[in-house]
């Protein structure tokens, strides 16, 4: 405790690395997930196909996808984020496309027939009603990236891994145990705060 | 080309890579029949008490949110380094998809089933091992399947902390940035998890009774 007392400001800074890279590889891949979710909602084959293609990338050991991406992206976030990215793809394009299927038929041809366009009927109407499926996905990827993120500090990426490898390297244990824990309490409290979100979403869908 | 390299890595060094592979083999195999043997039967009895097995959901869900490496990196000061503290953290790992599954798939049994079986006679213990486990099969054996993928990929990050494995390579290859090295270590280590993935969703399909299939 009396290392973390001297060193605080780099845990601080660690855990904020951590936080940035997380958030970074998360925006992507929800954008990525929004557009092929909602195409994969409206055609089975491209549903079929994704969940196959992104499926296979989220089999792959996290080290190993690390290090298959070295020759060609080389070390640092880069590598980190291409990796975090495609691990979230498949939970998140799955629960975009099976949330917008969910939708009852009858309030979507109620939107037609008040007039709404495809556009509008998606934006205003299916998104909406299937956010809470939809942050479900998000949540499980949050949790994904936040532990990717922790093994990326090897190539370089930073964040709180970096603690543990260099704790372990210099066989000094509270560096480990400072750098674990706070890895594991930012997952719980992320994990928590998005099942708050969801469980508030279904709450108003009801 | 790198591949080729790798190759010639392989056959260079035919002894080290067979000791890694069934390093990584072994502890995979042994962290997840330690986390069946002890996870299934925990969520068979808990299965009639609903208090506990709400509890134990719980904590499994936070267990499953700890990133793998966390739990490695944990257990290093506490056991030290080696085949056995590896061992020990994988298993952890590879409880919560196990007991999750297990709980929640019991308490998915129609409870008719279960009421018709008891009708006919049967004591608790055969509609347990008759109705109750049969019908559960194919959800438990589903975190089953995510649980040996997990191993598999913990498995590669028990290099860490001294666990030998594949990951030997790949931690090796990256220090001395030496690319074929990586591939020694990545490639296994892939069709390894792809390996598991298939394994085990062929014998959910084998195990799942005739009765439930989905033609």
């Amino acid at each position: 405790m009396k290392w973390l007392r001297n060193n605080w400001d780099q845990v601080l800074a660690a855990l904020g690395e951590h936080i940035v890279i997380s958030f970074t590889a998360l925006a992507i891949a929800f954008t990525l997930s929004l557009v092929i979710g909602i195409l994969a909602a409206r055609n089975d084959r491209v549903f079929r196909w994704a969940i196959a293609v992104t499926g296979f990338l989220y089999t792959i050991p996290t080290l190993a996808f690390l290090a298959l991406l070295i020759p060609v992206v080389g070390l640092g976030k880069t590598n980190a984020i291409i990796c975090m990215v495609s691990f979230s793809l498949m939970i998140m394009i799955r629960n975009v496309a099976i949330g917008i299927r969910e939708v009852p038929a009858d309030v979507v041809d109620a939107a037609r027939g008040m007039g709404m366009r495809g556009i509008e009927i998606l934006a205003k109407i299916e998104v909406p009603l299937a956010l809470p499926v939809i942050v479900a996905g998000l949540r499980i990827a949050t949790v994904t990236v936040i532990s990717v993120a922790v093994v990326a500090a090897y190539i370089n990426a930073g964040g709180l891994g970096t603690l543990i490898f260099s704790g372990i390297s210099n066989d000094f244990a509270p560096k480990i145990w400072i750098g674990a824990l706070t890895s594991c309490a930012l997952a719980v409290a992320a994990d928590l705060s998005l099942a708050r979100v969801e469980r508030w979403l279904r709450h108003r869908a009801d | 080309m790198l591949l080729v390299e790798a190759w010639q890595f392989i056959l260079a060094h035919p002894g080290r890579f067979a000791v890694a592979l069934t390093t990584h083999v072994a502890l995979s195999a042994a962290a997840l029949g330690l986390a069946v043997a002890m996870a299934v039967p925990v969520g068979v009895l808990l299965a009639n008490r609903r208090r506990a097995m709400l509890l134990a959901i719980t904590a499994a869900n936070v267990g499953r949110t700890l990133p793998s490496l966390a739990v490695l990196a944990l257990v290093m000061p506490l056991l030290g380094t080696g085949f056995v503290p590896a061992l020990f953290a994988l298993t952890l790992l590879a409880l919560p998809p196990i007991l999750i599954n297990t709980c929640t798939a019991l308490r998915q049994v129609d409870a008719d089933l279960v009421d018709a079986a008891r009708g006919m006679g049967m004591t608790r213990a055969q509609v347990m091992r008759q109705v109750e486990l049969p019908v559960a099969i194919p959800v438990i054996f589903a975190g089953i399947r995510t649980a040996s993928v997990q191993v598999v990929s913990g498995a590669v990050l028990a290099a860490y902390i001294g666990g030998g494995g594949l990951g030997d390579f790949i931690t090796a290859g990256i220090a001395m940035m030496a690319l074929p090295q990586l591939l020694v270590g990545a490639i296994p280590a892939t069709l390894l998890a792809l390996g598991a993935d298939r394994l085990f969703g062929w014998l959910q399909r084998m195990l799942t009774p005739v009765g439930m299939r989905v033609r």
